[in-house]
């Protein structure tokens, strides 16, 4: 029989290192299976891309792996593929992503590699051009998303004037517009280790991990790195705004339907995500699933959806329906919302919900990966060490009031922000 | 591993398979019935899908409201999945909450209440869910080369089922088809977490012992008959992207051929991850096709794969080209090297190599109790829990030569079905 790992993660077996230059390292123990996480992030997000250059953070993000110093391309992903490895980097909005895992005797790749391409890219031109060929199918294929588009639009609407409107995957025009000099400038400006959480979950001693780390990161400098980008807040929208974005021969047209909402750290947070998860996550989508399909059986999907970050959050309701029924989908949902944020939720509702999220919390946490993404939020959003610990408390003492006041502040149809796509 | 398993066949003929896991506080249930797809005929198609929604749609006991809100209520997860060849439900839940998810089970395996307007509401949900997938054109390719590539067997139609089956069916029809199937006869169930395995037994029995056998399913036999030649077929719709899809016949889960084939698709496209849970697979871009498409710049895209099945489906290869290339230039660019495969050995360390990668799959996926589950049940619907225990050696004794033969026998133009999408807006590139 193992241990049983049933503790959650606390202040005092989570491995916290800062080093010299600036390096946040988080480390917990696994030892159920033989397998190890290593993500985190670091500088060099979208907040970055100059406006006719759209897309350059995502496109050096996805270039480090395209060859470096030490291996080529081939080099790089024969050396992880031939273990069973993954790894790789993704653009963010506020920084780079990056994530993979092995089996736990391959850590040390995972950890060279990781290094050798936020150190020594060469960005080749054969592989700047590769990719841009495949940026221009992935529009192509975007234009054709009815929820791709819908999406687009929202945010477009939603975040106006702000750098959150924008796409970070840019546009054809923006990323035909970038040159191999944009990429290394990029990366020389923006990477560096100021700021760079690494994490790394998994059957490995937290010593051992962290002197892995160090050793592979531990001299990395970069005075010329600049400095992070703090996004503004907004204010709320005056009226009620919608728009359609054509796309002919669909069969479903896809609606997003919502309001600006709190950021991760708002002290309203807790509140406003029980509240979201009564309206359209809870059981079969919430109150929204309950209406829009389970009664007018007028979609597969209908749910709703708080996205809360760094910056001025989302909440909204998204759903796929048939493009003759559009309308009264809209109108279903407007009515939902107009109830929720007169009414609020009832005391049966809310503590159906708070027992939800207790409840799910250990299952949330059973794979490496799941940890690992837990430990980067209390990091990112600095939530405290004891967060998953405190983490019932903190759910119990939202009120049925305080759910109702973050619905008030927040949800207001008279100022919705509408976006569809389809035929 | 510790793969230590208790199997177990009630009297009414439900198979019970258990596992112990005391790494987390967790228990996951699943429930297999025999039926999918597989088992419609024209004019029911879909019918395996929809049942699978109706189960949700309550019994006496749990009526529907009060279903997804106690699973959801003591921090479960539940869901639904229908394939050709098997449906299946699950819950994971806190282990001392679990009885709830054993009771509910036990109740819609024989109590759910098909009401009409339930059905009606449904019909919509469904239609919806079929028109999701007609936005988005591989479906409409893939759905076209998988009629195609079965005239006789009912692998022919999507497990969502045909537009017309979904306007048609009627309540009876449904109900029918969870009376047929729903049988503890038909079903097996699996636990994997941190449970007793006596008690749980024990509390498996008081539950399910009670139900009444029903009568073996009729099942169609229609296999399908050898190709008597490769197929070619466009489907068209809006968009600038051609996607071509290349599909030979791939045999069933239990084939001993299964697995040289396994290695093959690892080696020319990337380790299939089978994982249902357990997070991504592995990348595939030392593939030989990765290499000869994209890096040879043919293609944008390129990805490949087979279904564990209980009859022979298919091994599907989808490509996108690039804007200057057309259908059939990066056809030919495939065809050399399925050509290779085919003439030449491929070395012993390629093999190893997709040993390892599998290897690492399987270890990632034990980080979770609900894909451990899944596995015990997963593998009793295509073979036996053996297949899956024995699934890395089988794999480990695979050799070149039998690679090579594998890729001889089933990867052969005049077995193919092609199939190209062609977008109205853009320039069609199969001329």
């Amino acid at each position: 029989m193992t241990k049983q790992n049933s503790a959650l993660p606390g202040s005092d077996d989570i491995t916290r290192v800062e080093l010299k230059n600036g390096i946040t390292i988080l480390c917990r123990e696994n030892f159920s299976s033989p397998s190890v996480v290593l993500s985190g992030y670091l500088s060099g997000g979208s907040l970055f891309d100059p406006r006719e250059k759209l897309g350059l953070a995502d496109f050096t993000a996805n270039l480090l792996m395209r060859g470096t110093q030490k291996r080529d391309f081939q080099g790089v992903f024969d050396a992880l593929e031939s273990v069973g490895a993954s790894f790789g980097f993704s653009g963010q909005t506020h920084s780079v992503g990056f994530g993979g895992r092995s089996l736990v005797e391959d850590l040390p790749l995972l950890l060279d590699v990781l290094s050798d391409s936020l150190r020594q890219p060469i960005f080749p031109d054969e592989y700047i051009e590769r990719m841009r060929a495949q940026y221009m199918t992935g529009f192509a294929l975007r234009a054709q998303d009815t929820r791709d588009m819908a999406e687009m639009v929202f945010d477009g609407m939603l975040y106006a004037g702000h750098p959150y409107s924008l796409s970070s995957d840019g546009h054809p025009e923006t990323i035909a517009a970038i040159t191999r000099d944009d990429l290394v400038a990029f990366h020389r400006e923006k990477y560096g280790p100021r700021g760079m959480v690494v994490t790394v979950v998994g059957a490995v001693d937290a010593s051992s991990a962290v002197a892995q780390i160090e050793q592979a990161l531990g001299d990395w400098q970069n005075p010329a790195q600049a400095k992070n980008i703090v996004v503004a807040d907004m204010l709320p929208l005056n009226e009620r705004q919608q728009r359609h974005h054509e796309i002919a021969g669909k069969s479903q047209s896809d609606l997003m339907l919502g309001f600006l909402g709190p950021k991760r750290r708002d002290d309203d947070y807790f509140a406003a995500s029980l509240g979201n998860s009564i309206l359209g996550r809870f059981g079969l989508m919430g109150r929204i699933g309950d209406v829009v399909r389970e009664k007018a059986g007028l979609a597969y999907y209908a749910r709703s959806i708080l996205s809360a970050g760094m910056g001025p959050g989302a909440w909204y309701v998204s759903a796929g329906v048939n493009p003759a029924n559009l309308e009264k989908a809209i109108e279903l949902i407007l009515q939902e919302l107009d109830n929720f944020a007169q009414n609020g939720v009832t005391e049966e509702e809310l503590a159906d919900n708070k027992a939800n999220y207790i409840g799910r919390l250990p299952l949330s946490l059973e794979s490496n990966q799941g940890v690992a993404s837990s430990l980067l939020n209390m990091e990112r959003h600095q939530l405290g060490w004891d967060y998953l610990r405190n983490y019932a408390d903190t759910v119990n003492a939202v009120t049925r009031d305080d759910v109702l006041t973050v619905a008030q502040k927040y949800i207001q149809p008279e100022r919705v922000t509408i976006a569809t796509a389809g035929p | 591993m510790d793969e230590a398993i208790t199997k177990k066949t009630l009297e009414n003929g439900l198979t019970v398979f258990l596992k112990e896991i005391h790494t987390a506080p967790l228990i996951s249930s699943w429930m297999w019935y025999r039926v999918g797809s597989r088992d419609e005929v024209p004019g029911k198609t879909g019918a395996s899908h929809w049942v699978e929604h109706m189960q949700f749609k309550g019994t006496p006991q749990f009526p529907a409201n009060v279903l997804d809100k106690a699973i959801s209520r003591e921090g479960g997860i539940w869901n639904a999945f229908t394939s050709f060849d098997w449906t299946t439900y699950y819950e994971t839940m806190p282990a001392d909450k679990i009885d709830l998810a054993l009771r509910l089970e036990a109740d819609r395996m024989v109590n759910s209440i098909f009401d009409s307007e339930e059905v009606a509401s449904e019909r919509t949900v469904v239609i919806s869910e079929r028109e999701g997938s007609e936005n988005r054109p591989m479906f409409r390719l893939g759905e076209a080369v998988q009629a195609a590539a079965f005239r006789v067997h009912s692998y022919h139609h999507k497990v969502l089922g045909d537009m017309a089956d979904l306007r048609n069916m009627t309540r009876g029809d449904l109900y029918n088809h969870y009376q047929t199937y729903y049988t503890p006869n038909n079903a097996v169930m699996a636990l994997a977490g941190d449970f007793d395995t006596a008690q749980m037994l024990g509390r498996i029995e008081e539950l399910f012992g009670g139900i009444k056998r029903g009568d073996d399913p009729v099942r169609l036999q229609r296999s399908e008959p050898e190709a008597n030649g490769g197929i070619r077929l466009s489907v068209e719709g809006e968009g600038d992207t051609t996607y071509v899809q290349v599909a030979y016949r791939f045999p069933s889960a239990a084939h001993p051929d299964f697995f040289p084939l396994n290695v093959l698709d690892s080696l020319l496209a990337g380790a299939s991850n089978m994982n249902m849970f357990g997070g991504g697979g592995i990348s595939n871009k030392t593939t030989r096709l990765y290499r000869a498409l994209i890096e040879k710049e043919w293609c944008v895209s390129m990805g490949a794969g087979a279904q564990a099945t209980i009859d022979p489906f298919l091994y599907q290869i989808t490509l996108i080209p690039r804007d200057e290339h057309d259908a059939d230039a990066v056809l030919a660019a495939l065809d050399v090297e399925i050509e290779r495969v085919q003439n030449e050995l491929v070395s012993a360390a390629e093999v190893e190599r997709a040993v390892k990668q599998a290897r690492a799959l399987f270890a990632y996926g034990s980080e979770s109790i609900t894909n451990q589950a899944f596995w015990l049940g997963y593998s009793e619907m295509l073979a036996d829990y053996d297949w899956f225990l024995t699934y890395l050696d089988k794999l480990a004794a695979v050799t070149p030569a039998d690679v090579q033969r594998v890729a001889q026998q089933y990867l052969r133009p005049n077995q193919r079905v092609v199939g190209v999408y062609l977008p109205v807006n853009g320039e069609a590139k199969d001329d």
